[in-house]
Order: structure tokens, then sequence, then C-alpha cells
């Protein structure tokens, strides 16, 4: 059900830029027009770029966003989960409560 | 006279059946006329109507939204709790369906529950945290009939109302509410310790309306001390069941409340994400039960002023009640809801 869901009409995730759009949902209360507009003024693409998977891979490895790792493409040298969320932080404005805490933890 | 052709499509149980497209609209009017009456709302256009009936009247195996229109998927329930461990669960989740945000939950989904297992919850979320990029959040229900007797310390309402012994009733569904926000508050308060990005109250109102005002009193004073948490409440039907009958929220009594006045609740208590449920009526079709679930939404989509996130799986917005909901009706019901209702996400 949830793969059908999503390849009816999901953003994609991380593979896109739904993880991003989302997060504008959860910690601006943003509506979909004005989360996706917001995401996409930042990432300098258009709306329609944020469920396009060719397009955001490029657009998230030039912001340091992360991207998934498969067979066909693993970039150890790229940021990912934790390392990718300080750039998202950044880039979106917004805290992200699990990179805060790693900054004090750590000491940072 | 040439025979109308009959088109494959589904029960609200599931089972394949064949329709002409002349029996899909007299379900889909049938399905909104009940609904409008029901909730006082305005039944959908024609032109919705028509909408709904070319989705509907297909007989192609799968549908999707046109491109640049998808939505949030905020998958509530991640995983099958049969892939690997739990984390790993949400991980094939970002990986292989690509869902927005993900969220981490045990399988006896309750807030009461989990308070006594909440530092092995949070290590989970921290873990979690550490190995994706989505947004990971918690959820549970906020289920107050886990306070009442035998299971809970307060005496049960369901048997006092029988009774006639509705102040009683009463007050003990006041006091369960109260402990209820209070578990909702621990819980959340150690997530948030642990790194989460957000707290679910799933299936709220589950057990009346003292059920939805403790999501909304612990939703209220979640977001006064974290301001940028995200916060979703998920209500439990469409209608708030008037169990205690006189509760009120910022002057506003909760029972009897459709989805119109629901998210104007969850708004004002300061949630992030609204997902209004209705649910499916097993013996209608689902071109009924899209048409019903539209009409009573579809007031609340125009007013919110949050993301609205529409519960559409296995029982519940337009997706049939079974254990394997087929892509066929999931995508229909996935695509009307964006299409008819220009939602926010699921």
């Amino acid at each position: 059900m949830e793969g059908a869901h999503s390849q009816a009409s999901g953003m994609g995730g991380m593979r896109a830029a739904g993880d991003l759009v989302a997060r504008m949902q959860m910690t601006r209360r943003m509506r979909l027009k004005e989360a996706k507009e917001y995401v996409a003024g930042k990432l300098g693409c258009t709306t329609r770029d944020l469920s396009d998977p060719v397009a955001m891979e490029e657009l998230r490895l030039e912001h340091g966003l992360g991207t998934l790792a498969n067979t066909s493409t693993t970039r150890p040298d790229e940021p990912g989960m934790m390392e990718a969320k300080f750039n998202i932080a950044e880039l979106l404005d917004v805290p992200i409560n699990c990179i805060e805490r790693f900054r004090r933890r750590a000491r940072l | 006279m040439p025979l109308e052709p009959k088109i494959p499509t589904r029960m609200g149980d599931g089972s394949l059946v064949e329709m002409t497209r002349s029996e899909m609209r007299a379900d889909l009017e049938a399905g909104t006329q009940l609904a409008a009456k029901k909730a006082k709302v305005p039944e959908l256009t024609p032109d919705e109507l028509d909408h709904l009936l070319d989705i509907y009247a297909s007989p192609a195996r799968f549908t999707a939204v046109d491109i640049g229109d998808e939505v949030v998927l905020s998958n509530d329930g991640t995983g099958t709790k049969h892939i690997g461990n739990r984390v790993q669960d949400l991980q094939s989740f970002e990986a292989l369906l690509g869902v927005d945000m993900v969220e981490l939950w045990q399988i006896d989904y309750s807030y009461k529950a989990v308070k006594t297992n909440v530092a092995h919850e949070g290590q989970s979320m921290k873990i979690a945290q550490a190995l994706l990029t989505n947004p990971v959040q918690y959820g549970a229900m906020p289920d107050l009939g886990r306070y009442s007797a035998p299971d809970g310390p307060y005496p049960n309402w369901s048997e006092l109302l029988p009774l006639g012994k509705i102040d009683e009733a009463r007050r003990s569904q006041e006091a369960a509410a109260a402990a209820l926000v209070h578990d909702i508050e621990f819980v959340a308060d150690a997530m948030v310790e642990a790194g989460t990005d957000g707290i679910d109250l799933d299936t709220t109102g589950a057990a009346g309306d003292a059920d939805f005002l403790a999501g909304l009193r612990a939703c209220r004073r979640l977001r006064e001390k974290y301001p940028w948490l995200g916060i979703e409440i998920g209500m439990a039907s469409e209608f708030v069941l008037g169990m205690h009958g006189q509760l009120t929220f910022d002057g506003e009594r909760l029972a009897g409340m459709w989805p119109k006045d629901q998210v104007r609740m969850v708004q004002q208590a300061g949630a992030s994400i609204y997902g209004p449920a209705v649910n499916i009526n097993t013996g209608k079709s689902t071109a009924w039960n899209i048409a019903r679930a539209i009409t009573f939404i579809k007031p609340a989509a125009e007013i919110s002023e949050i993301p609205v996130h529409v519960n559409v799986g296995m029982g519940v917005g337009g997706v049939p009640t079974c254990v394997y909901p087929p892509a066929d009706a999931t995508s229909r019901a996935s695509k009307a809801f964006v299409e008819i209702l220009k939602i926010d996400g699921y």
C-alpha cells in the first residue's frame, strides 16, 4: 500500500526533495505550496524539480544534502545522514533537533 | 440498444466487482449526498463528480497524479515490523519506497504502554536519527480507553454509562484525560531528548471527546515547550463521539465535531499537521466511499492554515478494509484526494 501511494503521488523522499519539503511542513507549519516554494527558492530550482530524482541528485550533491547509496552509486566521501542534516539545517534555516544535540554533546 | 460495458472496480472490503459507468456515477452521487446531509456541508460539484468518475471508471491497473503535483508522505506506522529490526525497517522505507518522513513506533501503539519502555524507545530514536536523512518522528495513539478499569486506574465509563451513572462516567473520563496528557508529555520529552523531529498523536479521538481533548491539551503544552517540533494529530474517524458530551477546548464543544471543526481545534492547539480520517463502509463501492470521504474533508482542506495529511490506508480514506490493499484502489484514492482536495500529504 505504501508503495502504491509513493508511486501514485509521493515526492520521493530523499531520492528527490520530499524530505526537505516535509521539514518545512513540520517545523514551520507550511502548507504544501508554500513549503515547495520555500525549498525551491533555497535551491534555486522550480517546484517541479523537487520531485524529480534526476534534477535533485545534482542539487543534493552541490549543497551536500545527502544522496542514497545504492548498488550503482556509492559516494563515501559525500555527506551522509547526520553530516547531510547539518547542511540541510543551514540551507533551510530551520533547527534540526538531533543536530543541535549532536553539536552540544560533541562540544562542537 | 447496446449494453453499457462493465468496468472492474473494488468494494470497500477490497473484493473485485464489475460496475457500469452509470452505476459508479450513481454511487458517487449517493456518497456525497449522504456525507453532505450528515455533516451539514456542501455536496461535491458536478465537475468534481465527473473528475472522480474519470478516475474510478477506468480499467487501468494503476493511476497517478500529474508530474509536479506530488505531495508529502508522512507515513504513520512506518514499516512492516518484519524486515530486520525497526530502524532497518525505517531505512528500507526511506531508500526503497521513497517516503518523505518516517515514524518510529512500537507494536503496542499507545503512549501509556510506551511510557514504561521509554528509555529503550529513546535509544532506538537516537540510532534512527544517526542512520537516516529523512525526518523521523515518534508515534503512538493517545488511546484513552487504556486508563479505564480493568486495564487502568479509573472506573470504566463504558460500564458506568449504561447504569445511568453519567456524572461518575464524566468525572472518570476527565481524570483519565489528565493522566493521558501527562503520559504523552512524558514520552514526548524523552523523544525530544533522543533527537526526534516530531511527535505523532495517531488515531486521536478513538475513545471519544475526552480522548480528543487530551490530544489537544498535550499538543498545546508541547508547542509551548518546543516551537520547532513537528506535531501531527491524526484522527480516529470522521466524527468525534460524545462519550462525555460536555468537554470543550477554547470554549468549543468537542463532541460531534466533523473535520471542518476538528481542523480548527488542531490548528489552535499548535499542531503542525492535521490528519483527517474517514472510515470505510465495506458494503459499498470504493466510488461511494471516496465521494463520501472527500465531501467530509473538503471544508477542512479549504480553511486549514496547516498541512492536511489525509489518512488513506487499510480501511480509511477510500482504501479498502483488507490486509493487502490493491494498488488499483490505493492509487485511485491517492489521485482523488490530491486532485479534488489539493491536500498537502498522506
